[in-house]
C-alpha cells in the first residue's frame, strides 16, 4: 500500500511540473525517468540480486549510444571502398592474434608460454595497427567535414535497442571475463577503467562514430520529428481543435510516442527481471549473494553465475543506452560523465531499494526528478542564500551561475541519508520469494 | 655517440623528466589510498576528490597571500599556501569521518558500504569544488618557472636536443621525497606509527594489546588528508587545477596503489612510478628519437606512437589487469582480505 502511494506521489510531483512549469519539460524528464529507471534496472539485476559493485554504468550505457549511430546512419559506401578492406585485414590480425595467443596457452607450459605469449601479444599490436591506421585515415579523409566515418546499416534506430544490448553484452563478456573472479572493490575498479576507455575511445575513433565531432540528426524512420508533423495538414488540424499552437503540440506529441515506446520496453524488462528473481534462477541468484561459500558448496558455479548476471545487467544498460541517444537524436561522447552515467544511477538503486525491482524503478524516477528540478531551483535558493549582498555583487551572480552544481551536493546528502538511516531504501527487498 | 646523447636528452626532456614528477604525485597519492585502506579497510573512491578539495583550498590561500603581497620569492606561493590548506582539508577529512564514517565502524558494516559512503562523500565534495570554485581549468603558479632552460641546456652541451627542467617538476620531486621520507620514518619508528601498523596487521591483537582505534583512524585520515593535499597542490602546480581531471585521477591512482600492492606504502611509491612511466612510455611518440638512433638521414614514416596520449587511462588499466591475473597480491606483497 505504502509503495502505491509512492508512486501516486511521484505522478503527482510529474503533473505538477507539467502544471506549473510546462508541460513539455515535464515530459521530458517523464522520458528520462522511464530510461533512467531501465539503467536502473540492470544494475539491480548486478547489484542487488548478485551483489557486483559495477562502477562502469557509463561505459555500457555508451556502447547502446554507439549502436544507435551504427544502426541508423544511412551508409558511406566511399568509406568502405576507401578503408573497408583495411578494417577488415585489421580486424582479421587482431582475431588471428587472439586465436595464437589461446592455442599457445593451451598447447606449451613454462618458459616458452610466457615469452611467447608476450611474442605473440606485440607482434599481432603492430600486425593490426599496420592494416589500421592507413585504412582509419583514408575513411577519415572521406567527405571529412560531414561525415568522415564508416556510417551506419541505414536500418530503423529501434532495432538499435537490441543491437546496444548486445553490445554492452559483448562488452560485459569481455570485462566480466578479466575481473569478475576478483574482490569487490578491485571488480569496482575495473569497471570504472573500462568504462573510461569506452568512452576515451569513442571520443577518439573518428573512424566509428565522428567522436567529439558528434553525429547530430540520426533519422528515426518510425516515429516523425516535430517539425515534420508541422508540416502535416491532419496534426495542424488536430492541434487546432484541442487549442494548442502547433509548435507545442507537435513536440508534446512526439514526446507522448516516445513515452509510450520506452513504457512499453520498461514494462517487458520489468516482467522479465521480476519472473527471474522469483524462479529458482533468482533463488540461486540471492544464495550465492548472501552467502557465496555456502552455494559453492552446493555445487554452484559462482563464477559463472557471476557473469551471466553481469552480461545481463550490463545489457539492460546498453538498451537503455541505446534508447537514450534514440530520443536525443545526436550522439555525444563528451556527454558521458561518470557522475551522470554511472554514480547517479547507483543513487538511484540504493535510495530506491537494493534488490527490489519496484524500488529501482521509484529510485530513478525519484533521482532524475530532483536531479532535474535542483538544477532549477539551485538558483533560486542560491539567491535567497546571498540576500544580504548587494545586487550587483559579482561574487553573488557567480554564485547563481554555479548554484546548479549543488545538485551534486544533494545528491551525495541523499545518498548518505539513506545509506544511514534506511540501508535497504524506499522499497525494502522482500524476504520471502 | 653525439646523436646518441641527443637521442638521450630528447627522451629525458619528454619521458623522463615529466615522468619522474607525475610519478611522485601519483606515489603520493596512491599512499593516501593505501593508508585508508591497510587502517580503515575500504577503498576511498572520493580521494581524488578530496585532492581537489585541498588544491581549492590552497589556492585561495595563495590568492589571498598574493593580495597582502606575500610571495615566495622565486618559488610558487603556494608553496606558503600549502599548510593552509593541508589544516583545512584535514579538519573537513575528520568531519566526514565524524559525521558518516564512524558509525559503519561501529556497526561492524561491510567495505562494500563503506565504499558507497566514500561516493556520496565524492558527490558532495563535488558539488561544494564546483559551486566554491567553477568547473573551468585554472592555472596558479607564479614564480621562476623554469630551473634549466631548454636553450641554455643546448649552449652548456653543445646537443641539438634541450632538456628543461620546470621548477614545478624539479619541487615536485623534493618535496614528494621529503614527504615519503617523514612518512616512513613516522611508520617504523614512532609509537603511534608502530601502533597503526600493528592495527593494519592484525586489527584484534592490535586492539588486545592496548592500541587505541580511535586514535589510529584519526591519524591515518590526517595523514591521507595531508598526501591528498600534498599530492593535488603539485599536481596542479605542474599542470594545472580541474575538478574532473582530479577525479579521473582515481584510476591511475587506484592503478598504482594495487598494482604495488594493496595496503603496502613501500608498493604505493613503485606502483605511482610504474604506473607514470608506462604512460609516458607508451603515448610518447618515437619519431625523432629513432631518427637519432637509426642511420643518417633516416627518419621513419610515421610517428612511431604505441597509442595516442587519449588513452593514458588504457595503459593504467591494462598494467592494472595484467598485475591482477598475474600477481593479485601486487608486486610488493599487499593483502588479499
Amino acid at each position: 500500500m505504502k509503495n502505491v502511494l509512492y508512486f501516486a506521489i511521484m505522478a503527482l510531483a510529474i503533473i505538477g511540473a507539467g502544471e506549473l512549469q510546462s508541460w513539455t519539460f515535464a515530459l521530458t524528464i517523464l522520458n528520462l525517468c522511464i530510461i533512467s529507471a531501465i539503467m536502473a534496472l540492470g544494475v539491480n539485476i548486478q547489484w542487488g540480486y548478485a551483489g557486483i559493485f559495477n562502477v562502469g554504468i557509463m561505459g555500457f550505457a555508451a556502447l547502446g549510444g554507439v549502436a544507435a549511430v551504427l544502426v541508423s546512419q544511412p551508409p558511406i559506401p566511399e568509406a568502405w571502398s576507401a578503408g573497408g578492406s583495411g578494417l577488415g585485414l585489421a580486424l582479421l590480425a587482431f582475431l588471428a592474434t587472439i586465436a595464437a595467443v589461446i592455442v599457445l596457452r593451451v598447447k606449451t607450459r613454462g618458459m616458452l608460454r610466457k615469452l611467447g605469449t608476450v611474442a605473440i601479444v606485440v607482434g599481432g599490436f603492430f600486425l593490426t595497427r599496420y592494416f589500421f591506421d592507413p585504412a582509419a585515415g583514408a575513411i577519415e579523409s572521406v567527405n571529412a567535414a560531414k561525415a568522415g566515418n564508416i556510417g551506419g546499416l541505414g536500418l530503423p534506430i529501434m532495432l538499435s535497442w537490441l543491437v546496444g544490448g548486445l553490445f554492452a553484452a559483448g562488452g560485459a563478456w569481455v570485462v566480466g571475463k578479466v575481473a569478475l573472479g576478483l574482490r569487490s572493490d578491485y571488480l569496482a575498479i575495473a569497471t570504472l577503467g573500462i568504462a573510461e576507455i569506452i568512452v576515451a575511445v569513442l571520443k577518439n575513433e573518428d573512424w566509428l562514430a565522428r567522436g567529439v565531432k558528434n553525429v547530430a540528426g540520426l533519422k528515426n524512420g518510425v516515429v516523425p520529428t516535430a517539425y515534420d508533423l508541422q508540416q502535416t495538414e491532419w496534426f495542424q488540424t488536430l492541434a487546432g481543435q484541442v487549442n494548442i499552437d502547433v509548435i507545442t503540440a507537435s513536440s508534446l506529441f512526439v514526446k507522448l510516442i516516445y513515452a509510450g515506446m520506452f513504457t512499453v520496453v520498461l514494462l517487458v524488462i520489468l516482467y522479465l527481471s521480476e519472473r527471474a528473481l522469483r524462479s529458482p534462477w533468482g533463488r540461486m541468484m540471492r544464495a550465492i549473494r548472501d552467502n557465496r561459500d555456502a552455494a559453492a558448496a552446493m555445487g554452484k558455479d559462482v563464477t559463472r553465475r557471476h557473469l551471466q548476471t553481469f552480461i545481463i545487467g550490463s545489457a539492460v544498460v546498453g538498451i537503455a543506452g541505446a534508447m537514450l541517444t534514440t530520443l536525443e537524436g545526436q550522439f555525444t561522447p563528451g556527454s558521458y560523465q561518470p557522475l551522470r552515467f554511472t554514480f547517479l544511477i547507483w543513487v538511484m538503486v540504493v535510495v530506491g531499494g537494493s534488490g527490489n525491482n519496484w524500488g529501482s524503478i521509484l529510485g530513478a524516477f525519484l533521482i532524475w526528478f530532483v536531479w532535474v528540478e535542483a538544477e532549477q531551483i539551485g538558483g533560486h535558493v542560491m539567491n535567497a542564500v546571498t540576500w544580504f549582498m548587494a545586487e550587483d555583487s559579482e561574487l553573488r551572480a557567480t554564485l547563481i551561475d554555479r548554484a546548479a552544481h549543488l545538485r551534486l551536493l544533494l545528491m551525495g546528502l541523499i545518498l548518505l541519508l539513506v545509506l544511514r538511516f534506511s540501508p535497504r531504501g524506499l522499497i525494502p527487498e522482500k524476504n520471502s520469494a | 655517440m653525439h646523436d646518441i646523447l641527443n637521442a638521450l636528452a630528447l627522451y629525458s626532456n619528454y619521458v623522463i623528466v615529466p615522468g619522474l614528477a607525475y610519478g611522485s604525485q601519483l606515489a603520493l597519492g596512491a599512499l593516501g589510498v593505501t593508508l585508508i585502506y591497510s587502517i580503515l579497510r575500504f577503498s576511498n573512491f572520493a580521494h581524488g576528490d578530496t585532492m581537489a578539495f585541498g588544491t581549492m583550498l590552497t589556492i585561495a590561500v595563495t590568492n589571498v597571500f598574493l593580495g597582502w603581497g606575500i610571495s615566495a620569492g622565486p618559488l610558487p606561493t603556494a608553496l606558503l599556501a600549502l599548510p593552509f590548506g593541508i589544516l583545512g582539508t584535514v579538519a573537513f577529512v575528520l568531519l566526514t569521518d565524524r559525521l558518516v564514517y564512524r558509525y559503519y565502524r561501529k556497526v561492524k558494516a561491510a567495505s562494500i558500504v563503506l565504499m558507497m559512503a566514500s561516493v556520496g562523500i565524492m558527490f558532495i565534495i563535488n558539488g561544494i569544488v564546483r559551486v566554491a570554485y567553477g568547473p573551468a581549468e585554472r592555472k596558479f603558479f607564479d614564480g621562476e618557472r623554469f630551473i634549466i632552460k631548454a636553450r641554455a641546456f643546448k649552449e652548456m652541451t653543445g646537443l641539438d636536443e634541450g632538456l628543461a627542467i620546470r621548477s614545478t617538476q624539479a619541487i615536485t620531486v623534493v618535496v614528494a621525497l621529503v614527504v615519503m621520507i617523514a612518512l616512513f620514518w613516522f611508520l617504523q619508528k614512532s609509537r603511534t606509527g608502530k601502533a597503526m601498523r600493528a592495527y593494519s596487521d592484525n586489527e584484534d591483537l592490535a586492539l588486545l594489546s592496548g592500541v587505541n582505534p580511535d586514535k589510529v583512524v584519526m591519524v591515518a585520515w590526517i595523514i591521507a588528508a595531508a598526501l591528498a593535499t600534498i599530492a593535488g597542490v603539485l599536481y596542479g602546480l605542474d599542470k594545472s587545477f580541474k575538478p574532473f581531471t582530479y577525479f579521473q585521477l582515481l584510476l591511475p591512482i587506484f592503478a598504482s596503489a594495487i598494482v604495488g600492492g594493496i595496503g603496502n606504502p613501500i608498493g604505493a611509491i613503485a606502483g605511482g612510478f610504474v604506473i607514470a612511466f608506462s604512460e609516458m612510455g607508451v603515448t610518447y611518440a618515437y619519431k625523432r628519437f629513432l631518427a637519432y638512433l637509426g642511420p643518417d638521414g633516416w627518419v621513419p614514416d610515421s610517428l612511431m606512437q604505441l597509442l595516442s596520449t587519449d588513452y593514458k587511462f588504457a595503459v593504467s588499466f591494462v598494467i592494472l589487469v595484467l598485475v591482477l591475473l598475474v600477481r593479485p597480491t601486487g608486486i610488493f606483497k599487499g593483502k588479499v582480505l
